[in-house]
This record gives structure tokens, C-alpha cells and sequence, in this order.
């Protein structure tokens, strides 16, 4: 059963859609039912990994490795760590809240659309499951062609073109990490004499200084376009404008994170040398977008733009944080990026829902609907408080983290992200007061109802979890120890070697986690 | 014991979503008897420390480990009595200002929440807890001073709150990181144990401090954050009663206070805090002279106040700057209300429309009257044992005690202005006059009440007797014992009487013309009733500029960042369409050209067609040999290869 549960949850969407399949296309309301149905218990079953999930062994668990095409040496080899469970928990549980959200929004060509949302899961499992280049690189792609349907058949009026640029983007980033596979592949059959994508044999093989920073390079630009890190951020706003509330929602809260959960499971641990050396890089990435992003979304008009680049923004602390290489920050970087799932997925949800009553997105158009609204702007309000990490919400708890461990990673860099914060409130209360506040001017808004029974089950579990992550993240954090240690300890092993390089020598043990120093063993030497 | 009594505040104030005003009341009233109890317990042990420590973890990382708990020392219980005896008061008084909103309730729920993260904050065990309750006071301080959202300018200033103390927030995030870092621990007696072993730097210590204290000068809205508590008087007056005046924004003297071990570690962390506060004092009493708003005279009388007890910890004198916090509380809040009652009764803020009106209210004009004694400092009232003690701690730094002592004059002379201003004299408007009323009992009662403490609250600390106060205003040990400063005394009676004099005959008997006053200083006068021209300084310097760079941003965005992309895919697209030609015209075009050659060979070959089978096979033969041919070099080649490998 262990073995197989990671393919079951994989693949269950799948027969979801040859579900659907059978229903005839204009049984709309079962489409939906079936749809929702197949997702809740995909949802169940990723449940069930908790609870069989050994919270303080290390390395990957729930494995499964077949030989599928054994020529080649490419396995089908599935595995999950404590991060990659929290992400599939996090996919399986906005794949079924987004799907709950779309009953009144799609309207036209229902069945497709519920084809492309379930086959989008089992693309986005896929990929935080997949412990094969070769497997990860398919799910990594499969899941653009339903993303691509979604943004351009069901999105906005510019929904081509921002469908096209969300492909193209990802393609150029995604065609450089194939030769990069293939560049590893060759390398590994020089080494060993042996053919294989398994990256658990890949992990740890001694690369040059030069060879790693190429592939750190090329991996991490298919992962700094997804994620997306200033300046490869363009298709976000466009994609999310663009897109339908359920593809915005996927979008912002899971597709995003792959990128992040890309360099974290391939570029740092297999690279380490690398990583080093792009530490400085990417951090001035990360701080130029958390600033950049805000700055911008302050200006904006269109409330999902704002959203998006709020979005740039909060990658962008992500980002930080993973790059800080210790452990307040790596752990707060991944608590964060299901935090920004929850919170933002909740946003985008929200404007969905005032979208679907008056189909226009833009704040200007709104005023006062704070009376004319009041527990829709109540769940706004409380959604826009863990976006801007008031304490008691879980987006304080990530937030502080990875300022806490920026901060003994980069003084300077810490305190630019922490003026973040500070624009963070600015431009989401801003946005709030120029929507909710203040009289009720256009009369298309006089009309507007407060959200049904159906939108309050969609927000609520969010809720929920935004203040149980914000008042108690203990669980959560010691769930994903072990695993963050593990990546801090393969990462590890790649400091002699730079130093070496530029000539550093450390008078203390190393500068980085001081502290927890005792905690780490070097697990990862292998 | 008392662990039972937090149990019953925090649970009850929780309950926030209550929907009727008796239930939060009800709660803050058993809070408030709790607090008592804990406050005797206190002094019934001699003063020594009751902790109460629940300590439950949340966030463990390797040695990162964060706590919650609750500890109460003295000075902890005086805020629990301050805050809530004055979040009682103005609970009731609030059923009478409040009645008839439609979101009454409401109201009320906020209400609760406010005061139980202001325990929250009080009782927090350690500086990160403290922090994570700060931010919820500031959050429904927010919401509070946004009520009537209808308004722009009330969602305008709650913004302005919440932005402007989140940048001091910042500045006590940093110091939370830097303590963190240094000292290894968040706990009060860690922290504190650790910078009394001399272990750190007093460099660093001097960081710590000044972080933590630019957290305070955001939410105590001192110099130069101070600009949100004016605006703040957006919110229902009550509001601005509990939060503004006499809990939330004493939060930052609180945390001052609790700090104060690095401020007496580091003497320059400590001189940077008196300095501000003795800037503010002076720069908001100054700007209290000419202010027309009744709300916004006592707003700016609070930064003057709040400046003056950040002053006294800044001088590292604990007790004068704690004691005044409790007595301040008092009769601010005991001023807020009445001016509440007042509006209540004309529906205008401002002073020049009122007058005359002790005669209608006379509960309300004789409680404010007793305010404005216990604020100027006046024998025997509460703020006269404070300010005493406070203007005697600043005896041996010559520019604090004249400065200081300016600023007790000038306190007096605004609030009696004031006062005189608004109940005393003619008329001003005989339409307002007519209307109004004296409040109901609902919001009189609090008043005579708060009154009472006005007059009472500062004997705890008088000179040569030796009452509660030597417990709870004692820092580290040292037991606070007041001592009569008769100089001081004398000095700041007769100050604050010629203060009152000058009022009087100002603005009563209006011997000294104001108006000519007003010319004569006109320079001063605009200057100070401008607030400084702050506001617009930070238009101009910090607002304008960030949105322009914001709209800067987002025009490189749009353009450059996405221009650059766009760019590419115009070339891109040329490029296909250059190929599309060369496809069309030459790839295509040969193609075409070997239809148009076959074409035409075609029918001159036609005449080859004879029909006859002999030539068909002699043609296939032929062709089959040529793919033969082609085929085997093709072999030989790869065989090549094949060999060469």
C-alpha cells in the first residue's frame, strides 16, 4: 500500500477525467459534481500521507522505483520528503477549493475545463512526487498544456497573448534544463558507466566548479522564469489578469512554488558548489523583486495586477529566505510558500467571486462596498492581513523567519526586505480603502449581494488555516526539519570546495548557522 | 492564584463577536475586578514579584525557540488597572455616544478585541510575544479610528495609523532580529540577565535599544512618527478616549519601560530617548497653543504628555515616568470623554462655535474643569505628585528642567484655553447653544467616576508616604520612594498657575487680546498652527516621491521589462515572416520551379509515352537501380561509422 499510494493520488485525477469523459457534455451540474468529487478525494488520500508519513526519518519515503525505460536507465521513481508533502497537500487541497469556486464562473465548454483543471493536478503532483529527471521534466511540461487551455480558451480578452507568453517563457526555461538533463545523464555514464535520470543517484556525484555553474544555470533559469524572479516576471500579471479565478488561483498558489521546489530539490543538492556561487545573485534578485514588486503593485488598477505583483513580491521573500541557507530562513522560505498559497490563493479568489457580479477587476470602478458588503469585506479584510503578515496570521509567522534568517545571512538585505513589509501595507490598504471604504458612488455597485453559502465553504477553510498556521506553525515546522536539514547538509558539502576556490578561509566552523551548527551531520556525503 | 484571573480576561475578552454591548462590558468589568485582586495580591506580598508564567511553545527551531507566556510584575498590574478601568468607563460611556449606529455591535466586538490584545501586551512574558500583540493593538486601533468609513478622512487617517506605526514597527522588528542574535533569547529575565552580566557590547545594546524604542516613537506617535494621532481623532471619540490617549499609545512608555535595562546599560540608547521625548514635549505643546479642534488640542496635549514620560525613562528614572503614565491615563481619558460629551451636545469639533456651555452641562464642564487642574499640575490633584516627579528627575540636565518646566506652563495655559474657550463666556453660536444638552447618565457617570481618580490617583505617590507606590514603580530591585522636592514644586505650581492666569485673561476676561497676539507672533502662530508643516514635508519628501518612482517602476515595467519581451517576439515574428518569404518565394519557388520543369518536361516527354510496356520496364529498372545505389552508400556509410566506433 505505501508504494502505491503516491501513484494512487497521482493519477487519480486522471481517471477523474476518463470520468468525465463518460458524462455527456451537457450534463453540466454532474460534470461539476464528478469534477469536485474526484479532487475532494484526491484531497483524502494526500490526507492519509500524513498520517503514515514518518515525521523524523530522513530521506524519501512512500518510494516507489520501477525500471520504465530501462535502455535509457529511466525509472519510474516516485518519493516524497516533508516538503514535497506539504506541497502535494497544499495542491490537492486549492485544486478542490478552486474547483468548488468555478460552479458559477465557467460558462461555456464546461467539460474541458474540468478536463484541464484535473489534468493540471496530476501534472503539478507529478512534479512534486517525481524523484526521475526524466519523469519530473514530463510532468514539468504536461502541466503547461492544460494552463495553456486554461488561460486561452477560458480567460479574459487579451487571453491569447498572455497564453502564449506563459508558454513560450516557460518553454525557453524548460528547454535549457533538458539539454542540462541530458549534459547531467552523459556525465553520470562517463563517471559510473551507467545510464541513469534517477536523481537520487545524480545527487552527490562530484561535478566540476565550471560544469555545476552551467548547470546551476540552466536549471535555475527554467526555475527563476516560474518562479518568477525580477526581471522574468512579465508573464505573471498578464497570466493572472488573463486567466479564470480557478487558473489564477492554481496558478499563484502551486505553479509558482515549482520553481522554488525546483531549486530545492535539484539545483541546491546537486550543485552545491554552484549554489554558493549564485547565493549573491539570486538574493539581489530576490530583494529587487520583493521591493520592485510592491512598488509596482501600489500603482496598479486592475485589483488581480495588484494581486500578481504582490505576488512578485512575495516570491521574492521566498526566494530570499531559501538562498540564506539556514535554517530560520530555508524553513520560513518553505512555510512561506504555502502561506502565499492559502493567502493569495484566497485573494484571487475573492476578486473572482466580485468579478463574477459586476465582470470588471478594476478598483476604480468599486467604493464602499465595505457597507454593501459586509462579510465578503470581513474575509477580505482578514485574507488581506495575513498577505501583509500581521501577527496571528500565518503570513507573520513565515515572514519573520526568513527576515530572521536573512538577517544573519545578510544584515543589509534583511532590512531592504523588511521595508517590503512596510509597502506591502501600503499598497493593500490602499487597494482596500479606494474598494470597501468610503460611500457607495457607482450605482452598478447598490446591487451587489454578499457571498452565498457556496463562496463562505470556499473561504472558510482557508481561514481557518491562515490563523491556525499564524497562532501555531510548531506542527508544521517540525514536520519539515528533518527534510530542510537534510538539503542544508547536501548543500554543505559544496563549502570546502568554493572556498578552496576563492581562497576563504573560515576562522570559525562556518559562518552560517552558527547555532544549529551541532544539529546538522553531514547526512549528504555519500 | 491569579493564573485564574488571566484565564478569565483572556477568555472573556475574547469573545469578541458578541453581539449585544453587556457581554463585552460584562467581561471588561470581571477583568477589571481581576486586576484589582492581582493588584493586592501584589501589595499584600510586599511588592514581590507574582509571576505567572504558562510558557507554550510555538515555534521551535534547532535553538530558535519562541514562547508564550504571561508574568506579572507591579508595574504590569498598574496596566492592568489603567487599562482596564478605562476600557470600562469607556464601554458604558460608549452605549450612550454610540447609540443608534448601525454597527453597533460591531463596535463593541472591536472594542474587545482591542483590549484583550492591550493585556495581551501587558502580560506578554517575553519581547516577541509583546511584538505579536503590539501589532493586533495597532491593527484594531485601525480599524477603530476607520469606523465611519464613509468618511475619507476617517479610512484616510486609520490608514495613516497603521502605516505610519509600521514603520516603527520595523524599527522594533530589527530589534527583535538584533536581540535575537546577540542575546539568544526573546524571555524578559533572559534578556535582562544577560545585559546585566556585562556579557554583550554596550554597542550592541545601544543598537537593541534604540530599535526597540523606534517601535515605541511609532505607537507612543512620538517625534517625528507623531503625525498619525491627530489624524487619528477620524475615529468615534471614545475610541480615541481608550486607544489614543490613555492604553495603546502609552504602549510605547510601557515598552520603554520594560526595556528599561538597555537603556540604563547604554547611556547614549537612553539620552537618544530623553531627547526625543523632551522634543516632543515641547514641539506638541507648542503646537497645542493654537489648535481650534478640541479633539486635536488633546491630541496634541497627549504627544506633549507621552513625550514627557518617554523623557523621564530616557533620564532612566522608572517610577516618575510610569507614575505619570497611570495618572495621565486618568484624567486623559477623563478629558477625551468630556470633550465627547461636549461634541455630543453641538455636533462640531470646534472650539470657536462653542461657549457658555458649563451652564447646560454642568457634570460635564465640572469633571473636565477637574481634568484640566489634574493635567496642569495643580495641588493636590494626580498630575501634580507626577509631573513633579518628573520635572525633579531632570534635575542636573539644565535644558531638560527648563524646557521641561516651559512646557508645564504652556500645558496649563492650552488647557485652560481650552477650557475657557468652551464653557465659559458668550455663545458663540446661538443655534449650537440651544441645542445643546446635557449627556445621558450612560456617559456622566464614567466621567464623575474617572473624575474621582483624577483627584485621587496620584496620592499613591505622595512624598513620605510610603504606599503602593514604592512597589510597583520600583525598578530592579531598587524601591521607589518619593521624595518631596519642595523647589520643584513651588516652581511648577506657581508655572502652571501663570499658565491658567495667562488663559484667563485671555480668553475670560480677554484683557490680552489673542487675536493681536496672533498678529504679533504671526510667524510662530502659523508655524504652529501648520502642526510644523510636517504633513507636507512628508508629502513632498517621502509620499510624492515613492509614488512617482512607483508610477516610474511600473512605466519601465510596462515598457522596458515587458517592452524587452515584446521586443523579442516582434523579432521573432519578423524573422518568421522573413522566413515565411523566403519559403514562399525561394524554398517554395524551387519547388515550384521543379512543378513548373516537370510541367513542361512532361509534355515535351509526352511524346515519350508510347504506351508500349517495354520502355515502362525499361524505366523502372532503371530507377531501381539508382535507389539501389543510393541505398547501398548510404549502408556504407553508417557500416563506416559502426567500424569507427
Amino acid at each position: 500500500m505505501d508504494n502505491m499510494i503516491l501513484t494512487i493520488i497521482t493519477f487519480l485525477p486522471v481517471l477523474g477525467v476518463l470520468a468525465i469523459l463518460l458524462i455527456p457534455k451537457e450534463q453540466v451540474v454532474s460534470i461539476r459534481h464528478t469534477t469536485l468529487f474526484f479532487t475532494l478525494v484526491t484531497f483524502v488520500a494526500s490526507l492519509c500521507l500524513i498520517f503514515r508519513f514518518d515525521p523524523v526519518a530522513t530521506g524519501m519515503q512512500f518510494e516507489v522505483n520501477i525500471p520504465w525505460i530501462e535502455q535509457f536507465g529511466i525509472g519510474y521513481h516516485l518519493g516524497i520528503d516533508s516538503i514535497s508533502l506539504l506541497l502535494i497537500l497544499l495542491t490537492t487541497f486549492l485544486t478542490a477549493i478552486a474547483t468548488l469556486s468555478t460552479f458559477k464562473a465557467v460558462e461555456h465548454s464546461h467539460r474541458g475545463f474540468y478536463i484541464s483543471i484535473l489534468l493540471l493536478e496530476t501534472g503539478m503532483l507529478g512534479v512534486f512526487a517525481a524523484l526521475d529527471l526524466f519523469m519530473f521534466y514530463v510532468f514539468w511540461e504536461i502541466m503547461l498544456v492544460p494552463m495553456y487551455f486554461l488561460i486561452g480558451i477560458w480567460g479574459g480578452t487579451r487571453r491569447i497573448y498572455a497564453a502564449i507568453k506563459f508558454v513560450l517563457f516557460t518553454m525557453i526555461g524548460s528547454l535549457l534544463m533538458l539539454v542540462a538533463i541530458l549534459v547531467i545523464y552523459f556525465q553520470y555514464h562517463g563517471l559510473n558507466g551507467e545510464f541513469t535520470t534517477d536523481l537520487i543517484k545524480l545527487t552527490g556525484m562530484p561535478l566540476a566548479r565550471d560544469m555545476q555553474m552551467w548547470l546551476f544555470a540552466a536549471f535555475g533559469l527554467a526555475f527563476i522564469i516560474k518562479v518568477p524572479m525580477w526581471p522574468f516576471h512579465t508573464w505573471l500579471p498578464d497570466a493572472h489578469v488573463e486567466a479564470p479565478t480557478a487558473g489564477s488561483v492554481i496558478l499563484a498558489g502551486v505553479l509558482l512554488k515549482m520553481g522554488v521546489y525546483g531549486f530545492l530539490r535539484f539545483c541546491l543538492p546537486m550543485f552545491p558548489i554552484a549554489t554558493f556561487e549564485f547565493i549573491p545573485i539570486i538574493s539581489i534578485l530576490a530583494v529587487i523583486g520583493i521591493i520592485y514588486g510592491a512598488l509596482v503593485a501600489m500603482v496598479q488598477k486592475d485589483i488581480k495586477s495588484l494581486v500578481a505583483f504582490s505576488s512578485v513580491s512575495h516570491m521574492g521573500f521566498i526566494m530570499l529566505g531559501m538562498m540564506t541557507l539556514n535554517l530560520q530562513g530555508m524553513q520560513g522560505s518553505i512555510l512561506q510558500m504555502i502561506n502565499h498559497g492559502i493567502s493569495t490563493g484566497a485573494l484571487f479568489l475573492l476578486v473572482g467571486m466580485i468579478y463574477e457580479r459586476r465582470h470588471t477587476r478594476m478598483i476604480s470602478e468599486y467604493g464602499g462596498l465595505a457597507s454593501q458588503m459586509p462579510v465578503y469585506s470581513t474575509f477580505f479584510m482578514i485574507v488581506l492581513l495575513s498577505s501583509i503578515g500581521v501577527p496571528g496570521t500565518n503570513g507573520f509567522v513565515g515572514e519573520f523567519l526568513i527576515l530572521l534568517g536573512a538577517w544573519k545571512f545578510n544584515a543589509v538585505y534583511a532590512i531592504l526586505a523588511a521595508t517590503g513589509v512596510v509597502f506591502a501595507a501600503c499598497y493593500m490598504l490602499w487597494m482596500y480603502q479606494r474598494v470597501f471604504y468610503g460611500k457607495v458612488t457607482n450605482p452598478a455597485n447598490q446591487t451587489l449581494t454578499d457571498m452565498s453559502l457556496r463562496e463562505k465553504i470556499v473561504l472558510v477553510p482557508l481561514i481557518i488555516l491562515i490563523f491556525w498556521i499564524g497562532v501555531y506553525p510548531k506542527p508544521l515546522l517540525n514536520l519539515l526539519e528533518p527534510s530542510v536539514k537534510a538539503v542544508m547538509a547536501q548543500v554543505e558539502v559544496g563549502r570546502a570546495e568554493y572556498n578552496a576556490y576563492h581562497g576563504i578561509v573560515e576562522s570559525v566552523a562556518s559562518e552560517i548557522e552558527l547555532s544549529d551548527a551541532e544539529n546538522v551531520k553531514p547526512e549528504g556525503t555519500e | 492564584m491569579p493564573l485564574l484571573a488571566f484565564a478569565v480576561i483572556i477568555f472573556f475578552t475574547r469573545w469578541k463577536e458578541s453581539l449585544s454591548s453587556y457581554i463585552s462590558i460584562g467581561a471588561i468589568v470581571l477583568g477589571w475586578l481581576a486586576s484589582i485582586w492581582i493588584m493586592i495580591e501584589i501589595v499584600s506580598h510586599g511588592g514581590h514579584f507574582v509571576n505567572v508564567e504558562r510558557a507554550f511553545s510555538i515555534v521551535t527551531l534547532g535553538a530558535f525557540n519562541l514562547q508564550l507566556g504571561f508574568v506579572v510584575d507591579p508595574v504590569a498590574a498598574m496596566m492592568l488597572i489603567v487599562v482596564t478601568t478605562v476600557s470600562a468607563c469607556v464601554q458604558i460611556y460608549s452605549i450612550g455616544y454610540m447609540h443608534g449606529d448601525p454597527r453597533f455591535s460591531r463596535y463593541f466586538a472591536y472594542l474587545s478585541l482591542f483590549t484583550f490584545s492591550m493585556l495581551g501586551l501587558v502580560l506578554a512574558n517575553n519581547f516577541f510575544l509583546i511584538f505579536i500583540f503590539w501589532e493586533l493593538v495597532g491593527l484594531t486601533s485601525y480599524l477603530l479610528i476607520g469606523f465611519w468609513f464613509e468618511k475619507k478622512s476617517a479610512s484616510d487617517a486609520g490608514k495613516k495609523a497603521f502605516i505610519t506605526t509600521k514603520i516603527g514597527d520595523l524599527g522594533f522588528l530589527l530589534g527583535l532580529m538584533l536581540m535575537y542574535l546577540w542575546i539568544g533569547t526573546f524571555d524578559y529575565d533572559e534578556v535582562f540577565a544577560v545585559v546585566n552580566s556585562g556579557a554583550v557590547e554596550t554597542w550592541k545594546l545601544t543598537f537593541i535599544g534604540i530599535c526597540i524604542f523606534c517601535g515605541a516613537v511609532g505607537k507612543s506617535a512620538q517625534f517625528p512618527l507623531h503625525v498619525w494621532l491627530p489624524d487619528a481623532m477620524e475615529g468615534p471619540t471614545p475610541v480615541s478616549a481608550l486607544i489614543h490617549a490613555a492604553t495603546m499609545v502609552a504602549a510605547g512608555v510601557y515598552l520603554v519601560a520594560k526595556a528599561m535595562t538597555f537603556y540604563v546599560a547604554s547611556p547614549t540608547a537612553a539620552m537618544t530617548v530623553a531627547w526625543i521625548g523632551l522634543w516632543t514635549s515641547f514641539f506638541a505643546a507648542s503646537i497645542a497653543l493654537v489648535q481650534n479642534d478640541i479633539k486635536r488640542v488633546l491630541a496634541f496635549s497627549t504627544l506633549s504628555q507621552l513625550g514627557y514620560m518617554i523623557m523621564a525613562l530616557g533620564l532612566t528614572n522608572f517610577g516618575a515616568g510610569t507614575f505619570h503614565l497611570m495618572t495621565h491615563a486618568f484624567f486623559k481619558a477623563l478629558l477625551f470623554l468630556g470633550a465627547g460629551s461636549v461634541i455630543h451636545a453641538v455636533h462640531t469639533n470646534d472650539i470657536n462655535l462653542m461657549g457658555g456651555l458649563l451652564k447646560k452641562m454642568k457634570k460635564t464642564g465640572g469633571t473636565f474643569f477637574v481634568a484640566c487642574l489634574a493635567i496642569a499640575g495643580i495641588f493636590p490633584l494626580a498630575g501634580f505628585w507626577s509631573k513633579d516627579e518628573i520635572i525633579a528627575a531632570t534635575a542636573g540636565h539644565p535644558v531638560f528642567m527648563v524646557v521641561a518646566s516651559l512646557v508645564a506652563f504652556m500645558t496649563a495655559f492650552y488647557m485652560f484655553r481650552l477650557f475657557f474657550k468652551t464653557f465659559t463666556g458668550e455663545p458663540r453660536d446661538q443655534e449650537k447653544y440651544d441645542h445643546a444638552h446635557e449627556s445621558p447618565n450612560t456617559m456622566t457617570y464614567p466621567l464623575i467616576f474617572l473624575a474621582t481618580l483624577a483627584v485621587c490617583a496620584g496620592w499613591v505617590g505622595i512624598p513620605g508616604i510610603k504606599g503602593y507606590s514604592s512597589y510597583i514603580f520600583a525598578y530592579g530591585g531598587h524601591a521607589h520612594i518619593p521624595h518631596a522636592h519642595w523647589d520643584v514644586m513651588i516652581i511648577s505650581t506657581v508655572l502652571a498657575l501663570m499658565g491658567i492666569g495667562l488663559a484667563y485673561m485671555m480668553y475670560y476676561k480677554k484683557s490680552i487680546s489673542a487675536d493681536a497676539m496672533a498678529e504679533r507672533f504671526g510667524f510662530l502662530y502659523r508655524l504652529f498652527y501648520n502642526k510644523y508643516y510636517i504633513d507636507e514635508l512628508y508629502d513632498v519628501v517621502l509620499i510624492q516621491p515613492c509614488y512617482k518612482f512607483a508610477r516610474f517602476l511600473w512605466s519601465f515595467d510596462a515598457n522596458v521589462v515587458d517592452g524587452l519581451v515584446n521586443l523579442q517576439a516582434t523579432i521573432t515574428m519578423w524573422l518568421s515572416d522573413v522566413k515565411y518569404w523566403i519559403d514562399q518565394n525561394i524554398v517554395d519557388g524551387i519547388v515550384n520551379g521543379f512543378g513548373l520543369f516537370f510541367d513542361s518536361a512532361s509534355s515535351a516527354l509526352r511524346k515519350i509515352q508510347s504506351g508500349r510496356l517495354a520502355h515502362y520496364l525499361l524505366a523502372v529498372v532503371f530507377g531501381l537501380i539508382l535507389i539501389g545505389l543510393l541505398a547501398t552508400s548510404n549502408l556504407f556509410n553508417w557500416t563506416l561509422i559502426r567500424v569507427g566506433q
